[in-house]
């Protein structure tokens, strides 16, 4: 196909916007991953796509104190590096005083008022003169401006899991998510056997109201759900919002894209092999649980994928039926918490941000056949 | 760690129940109406009746769980929509009364329209843009694997992705968001871009066109390759150009397609809540009906009533294109 344009002058621009379109479609993640990687003061001070490249900085260093100093032929001085023993960094400019902290460049020797000198070598080296022993406990402050190479740090992730209840979060969301995958699984495939190859009155009308149901939006269901829910909790004594109430909410709004996928999928199984276990002597059962079954993973594989990132990215269900609780919040409702609270934090942001995406997107890579072929069985054949 | 635990041994549970349920109902089944060592007619007549129940057995959880979550709160919120804050006394037609004067529902409406406009418009040009230059190309797969990518993030997490994009500092310091960077770059002034009305929702409607382009593109991508190849070498025989044969000849026949992720996408629209919530929760101008059913769920105690009116309008915004779906189903059956 197409192999009279592949050699046009077009190809170039084919490639030219393709790649354009995939920068600006990944830009955006990169950009997170990047800058939850980052310190905090680098975060809020400079852009994350200046992070690879080497960055400026203020820094102010403390001698020891002044009074440790040797004597030497010029009087008396105190020398070290500035970037202290495993530091590693190029000073550009320094000072001795608050208000000039770039007043010298780095090798020139400076005058300071107290009579002595000092000089800082571009390698952080520095040593500090005085014309008399200097008295006291306290350190002389150098200020001086350092290129310093890129850091990266995971210092981020460990605040967020430890102190920002990411890690809780992070457990909930399992548990949420776990059931509500498994759980729609065999009841749909049972129901979905019976729609495509059982013989009964209604059949029709039952398949298309599966259809219907798969656009039912979400919303509708909420308020008589909640209701329903409170009731029970009440009339029994139990709290209303619990991990059951979700995994059964996040159950029914998966089976009508579970039966749907799955009845296509069956119907399209070849008729001889179920008539030839009939003419065995294989009830509906036997050819279900020994034929149907074992053939369709494919399909079973593409709901769950589909149920898994869906119920693990749910935000709504999990808040109404879950409920805003510290303990109870599922990652996507921690995040909307922390959007709140820590909205300039974006170390904070960037980091829990990451946490949340990090399953689905490894779910996403290593099963994308499966996600591929699920969604074209389950709307090209709509149309 | 410990409800972890307990989830694993609900999936057990609950696996092992349904397999009981099903495995125990065929047996009694079987047992009731028994055909194996009955004589003749008996068996015959006991075949024919265990037939027509076995269907219903096998449905039977399904159908309950899909009544109880997805049939009986659709009556039950035309319901509420007659009645009070807590849903019990009647009211009459105040609900929606309230709901054609109330300023916010209008500006909720509005906003839907817009993103029911814009983003199943954007997310489907640009997958079917991609979709069509990545079949000509070597990397075309990693080029499509990264762009399907935003699919498997969370409207949350993407959310976060760009509200940092969108981050605004004030004129003159350094600006931290990609946005304001490259506006800054090309000598224009920063702006707080999700706090200017109109252009705000804009910015909201981008992040759901980042995630769904991926979606429209892998759907549409194998509906171009399920493309007959002789029509398209008929047209470059006949001189046509690529830019031709796009548009008038591969396009025209996967029209069909383009209509079903139109309106898979346009279904989506309509419950769009995480992004707003998260981004804006509706100030600025920026208020979606999801949205605002979700805040009248809670607001001053929960209001049903109006909730339910909310909800409603959305679900029948969803009826074209539910019929639709149901016909075509229908044809496919036939």
């Amino acid at each position: 196909m197409f192999s009279s344009l592949r050699q046009s002058p077009l190809l170039f621009l084919t490639h030219l916007s393709v790649l354009v379109l995939v920068i600006v479609w990944t830009i955006p993640t990169a950009g997170l991953l990047i800058s939850s990687l980052r310190q905090p003061d680098q975060i809020a001070t400079s852009g994350w796509w200046t992070a690879l490249s080497a960055s400026e900085q203020n820094n102010t260093f403390t001698t020891p104190p002044a009074d440790t100093a040797s004597q030497a032929e010029d009087g008396f001085a105190l020398s070290g590096n500035v970037f202290g023993k495993d530091g590693s960094g190029s000073v550009s400019a320094f000072g001795s005083s608050f208000m000039k902290p770039r007043a010298f460049d780095a090798g020139e020797t400076a005058k300071l008022r107290s009579g002595g000198t000092l000089t800082v070598a571009q390698n952080g080296d520095y040593r500090m003169t005085f014309d008399k022993k200097p008295e006291g406990g306290r350190g002389e402050r150098i200020f001086y401006t350092s290129v310093e190479p890129p850091a990266f740090t995971l210092r981020n992730y460990q605040e967020v899991l430890r102190a920002e209840g990411i890690g809780q979060s992070f457990i909930n969301s399992l548990t949420v998510a776990i059931p509500s995958t498994a759980i729609p699984i065999l009841i749909a495939a049972y129901a979905a056997y019976a729609l495509a190859w059982m013989r009964f009155p209604g059949r029709l009308l039952l398949v298309a109201v599966v259809v219907g149901l798969l656009v039912v939006p979400l919303q509708m269901s909420l308020i008589p759900l909640l209701r329903l829910y409170n009731g029970i909790g009440g009339f029994f004594g139990v709290p209303a919002q619990t991990y059951v109430g979700v995994w059964l909410a996040h159950t029914a709004f998966g089976l009508p894209l579970a039966i749907y996928l799955l009845r296509n999928y069956i119907a399209g199984l070849p008729r001889e092999i179920m008539e030839s276990a009939r003419v065995d002597g294989a009830s509906d059962f036997d050819i279900f649980r020994k034929i149907i079954l074992p053939l369709s993973f494919p399909a079973l594989a593409s709901f769950a994928i589909f149920q898994f990132l869906w119920t693990w990215n749910d935000l709504l269900v999990a808040l109404v039926f879950l409920g805003t609780g510290n303990d109870k919040l599922v990652l996507t409702a921690r995040l909307v918490n922390l959007l709140g609270s820590r909205g300039n934090n974006w170390e904070i942001l960037t980091a829990s941000a990451f946490i949340t995406i990090i399953v689905p997107l490894i779910v996403f890579f290593a099963l994308q056949r499966f996600l591929v072929r699920g969604l074209l069985a389950g709307s090209v054949k709509g149309g | 760690m410990g409800h972890l635990v307990y989830a694993l041994v609900t999936v057990v549970i609950g696996l092992a129940g349904a397999a009981i349920y099903f495995y125990a109902s065929n047996l009694l089944l079987d047992r009731a109406l028994p055909y194996r060592d009955a004589e003749g007619a008996r068996a015959s007549r006991n075949l024919r009746r265990a037939n027509a129940i076995r269907p219903w057995l096998f449905m039977l959880p399904a159908i309950v769980i899909l009544s109880v979550y997805l049939v009986y709160p659709v009556l039950e919120s035309i319901w509420l929509s007659f009645h009070g804050k807590a849903g019990i006394d009647f009211v009459g037609l105040s609900n929606y009364h309230w709901m054609l004067v109330d300023p916010e529902f209008r500006e909720s409406i509005v906003n839907n329209l817009l993103w029911l406009l814009i983003v199943p418009a954007l997310s489907t040009f640009f997958g079917l843009v991609i979709a069509a230059l990545a079949d000509r190309i070597w990397w075309g797969n990693i080029a499509k694997s990264l762009i399907f990518m935003p699919m498997a993030i969370s409207f949350v997490g993407a959310s976060v992705i760009w509200k940092f994009i969108y981050d605004f500092r004030p004129a003159g310091s350094e600006q931290i968001g990609l946005l304001n960077a490259v506006v800054v770059f090309f000598g224009g002034n920063p702006h707080a871009w999700i706090t200017i009305p109109f252009w705000n929702s804009v910015f909201l409607m981008v992040i759901l066109v980042w995630i769904q382009t991926g979606f429209a593109m892998v759907i549409l991508s194998a509906a171009l390759r399920s493309i007959p190849d002789e029509t398209i070498e008929a047209a470059v025989i006949d001189g046509a150009n690529g830019l031709q044969i796009f548009f008038k000849i591969m396009v025209p026949q996967i029209w069909g397609t383009i209509a079903v992720v139109w309106t898979t996408i346009t279904i989506l629209v309509l419950k769009v809540f995480d992004i707003v919530l998260a981004m804006t929760n509706g100030q600025w101008d920026t208020q979606v009906l999801a949205n605002l059913m979700f805040e009248w769920m809670f607001r001053g105690g929960g209001d049903f009533g109006r909730g339910a009116v909310i909800a409603l309008v959305i679900m029948v915004l969803v009826v074209p294109i539910m019929i639709w779906n149901i016909h075509n189903a229908r044809q496919e059956l036939r």
